[in-house]
């Protein structure tokens, strides 16, 4: 419900007060020629988002809690654990596979574009290595894997929601956190730093084949100097970023899928809202990450 | 010889969404090894009621006993014993997509034995079983190995009626048996929850606004009207039972005490 008044006639110290009352009573709205009318709009929808923001932060981080503490409690489902190990782990490869490969490419073609101007083509392979395994291989098998697997996550658990099997399988004596979530969780945590390890080897020879074949390098010359810069410390925070992510994409495709409603416009709501802020999360904690890890 | 305690007593039940009341204060009482129908109009809180005895919604007030004990009060761990004595066909039957029909069948099985409340079945004993059970609800258990999307609507009900009743339940609960089938093949599904009923003993409660399946599955009959059971009687009294809301909606009038919005 929404009240106007006019408050035209008060003076200014009265307005502002009663100005400052409606923030905290609800969505009132002043007409004082609409100075204070679209400030308080303003605020109050700031604040509503903020608010929305902590709760659904909040609902997320117990839904995780509760999913991660039957890790450690029986019974264990380790056919469906295999199931969505296999799902993201082997048949997500293909098309991590190709982004990698293309993505080297794609960053030794640029970096001689940059380096040759200064004869410094030399670091190219240093160059791509890093990229690769720091940043690309994690980032981009993770954002594939979320608009693969974390949409297809969240509208399966959807539809299950819609349709009533959540309900079904507490009534066959079934934990639906512990057979729907922890698996898919565990899987995610699991599958993503083994697709990583082969975007990283794949990225590689994205640039090595764009380098050797197209540019004209020394083959031998690209791989010394690839070992060269080969860092087992780069290579291994990699795998960690891509385990957290994994984390991230089947915790958000399953939180969304699990709390979805209204049938199928709610499942096709769920799976935008899983891939979103897979999405956005994965960056988030991507920058985080690299600022532990790598910041001086 | 019924036991003189019934096996489900409800008091005082209510729960309201935001404003909405949908609940107000439900009493009701189903002795052991008998069946009570609730029927009502749509939105009435028929659903809500079920899934308020199954543990699936939380009541705001109200008591729910099965054997003279408050589920209501127990805690999820606590509630596991009971869940496995209850036996739950819904309204689309609700096979999980993900497994054959004869892993449907069999789950609460494989479940019960991974709580440790049932005997571990190999899964070539799990598929006999099912295929045993297929029998039961009169499929060929070949379905078995069909996945549910390849079912018919009658097919997927009497699936999951094999599902409910695999475990030999104490409790079975039927939400709308009927909803979306032919006039034959829910005469075929009120006859076979009738057949199990009576095979395992077991206490059904079913909700439905379909008077003829009401009239088939039921040994009492409720009905649910404005967040309480106003009228409880006997199956054959359900067309004249005295009742003026009652009345108008078995017989289908629009004149009546019942007033439908139908969003004008």
């Amino acid at each position: 419900m929404r009240f106007r008044f006019d408050v035209g006639g008060l003076p200014r110290y009265g307005r502002d007060r009663l100005g400052r009352a409606c923030c905290v009573v609800g969505p009132l709205s002043l007409c004082a020629g609409g100075r204070v009318n679209g400030i308080l709009d303003f605020v109050a929808g700031l604040g509503r988002a903020v608010l929305d923001m902590v709760r659904m932060a909040g609902k997320v981080a117990l839904f995780g809690a509760v999913a991660l503490s039957h890790v450690v409690r029986p019974p264990f489902y380790w056919r469906t654990l295999w199931g969505s190990l296999v799902e993201i782990g082997y048949f997500s490869l293909p098309v991590v596979a190709l982004t990698a490969l293309f993505s080297g490419g794609v960053i030794a073609l640029q970096s001689y574009t940059g380096f040759a101007q200064y004869h410094a083509q030399n670091a190219i392979a240093g160059i791509v290595i890093l990229a690769v395994t720091r940043e690309l291989g994690p980032v981009l098998a993770g954002l594939m894997v979320a608009g693969r697997v974390g949409a297809a996550m969240s509208a399966e658990i959807g539809t299950m929601r819609v349709t009533d099997q959540i309900d079904a399988l507490t009534t066959l004596s079934t934990n639906p956190m512990k057979y729907l979530v922890t698996p898919r969780l565990v899987a995610g945590t699991l599958a993503l730093p083994f697709l990583v390890l082969i975007a990283d080897i794949l990225g590689v020879l994205g640039g090595f084949t764009v380098c050797v074949m197209k540019l004209d390098f020394s083959a031998s010359a690209y791989i010394a100097a690839t070992i060269a810069s080969l860092k087992v410390m780069d290579v291994t925070v990699g795998l960690v970023k891509a385990a957290i992510f994994g984390f991230l994409i089947t915790l958000m495709g399953c939180y969304h899928g699990y709390h979805s409603r209204g049938g199928a416009e709610g499942v096709g709501a769920a799976t935008t809202a899983a891939v979103v802020a897979a999405s956005i999360l994965l960056l988030t904690f991507d920058y985080l990450l690299t600022d532990v890890f790598f910041s001086q | 010889m019924t036991d003189p305690t019934p096996k489900i007593r409800i008091r005082g039940l209510k729960k309201a969404f935001g404003p909405k009341v949908v609940l107000d204060g439900v009493d009701l009482d189903v002795m052991g090894g008998t069946s009570f129908v609730v029927i009502g109009g749509s939105g009435t809180g028929k659903s809500v009621l079920l899934r308020c005895i199954l543990g699936l919604i939380t009541p705001d007030a109200g008591s729910i006993e099965i054997d003279g004990v408050d589920v209501t009060t127990l805690t999820p761990r606590q509630r596991e014993p009971y869940m496995a004595r209850i036996g739950m066909l819904f309204q689309n039957g609700a096979l999980f997509d993900s497994l054959s029909v004869w892993e449907n069948v069999t789950f609460g099985l494989t479940a019960a034995a991974r709580m440790g409340h049932g005997p571990r079945l190999t899964r070539a004993q799990s598929r006999a079983r099912a295929g045993e059970l297929l029998e039961q609800v009169g499929m060929d258990p070949a379905v078995g190995a069909l996945s549910p999307a390849e079912l018919s609507g009658g097919m997927q009900k009497r699936v999951g009626l094999a599902r409910a009743i695999a475990a030999r339940p104490e409790i079975l609960f039927f939400d709308e048996p009927t909803t979306g089938l032919d006039p034959i093949m829910g005469a075929v599904i009120d006859g076979l929850i009738a057949d199990c009923v009576r095979k395992l003993g077991s206490t059904a409660i079913a909700i439905t606004h379909d008077m003829a399946s009401a009239q088939r599955i039921g040994d009492r009959v409720g009905m649910l009207y404005e967040g309480r059971l106003i009228w409880q009687g006997l199956p054959s009294t359900l067309f004249d039972s005295g009742n003026p809301v009652v009345d108008q909606f078995t017989h289908g009038r629009r004149e009546g005490p019942i007033k439908v919005d139908v969003g004008k």
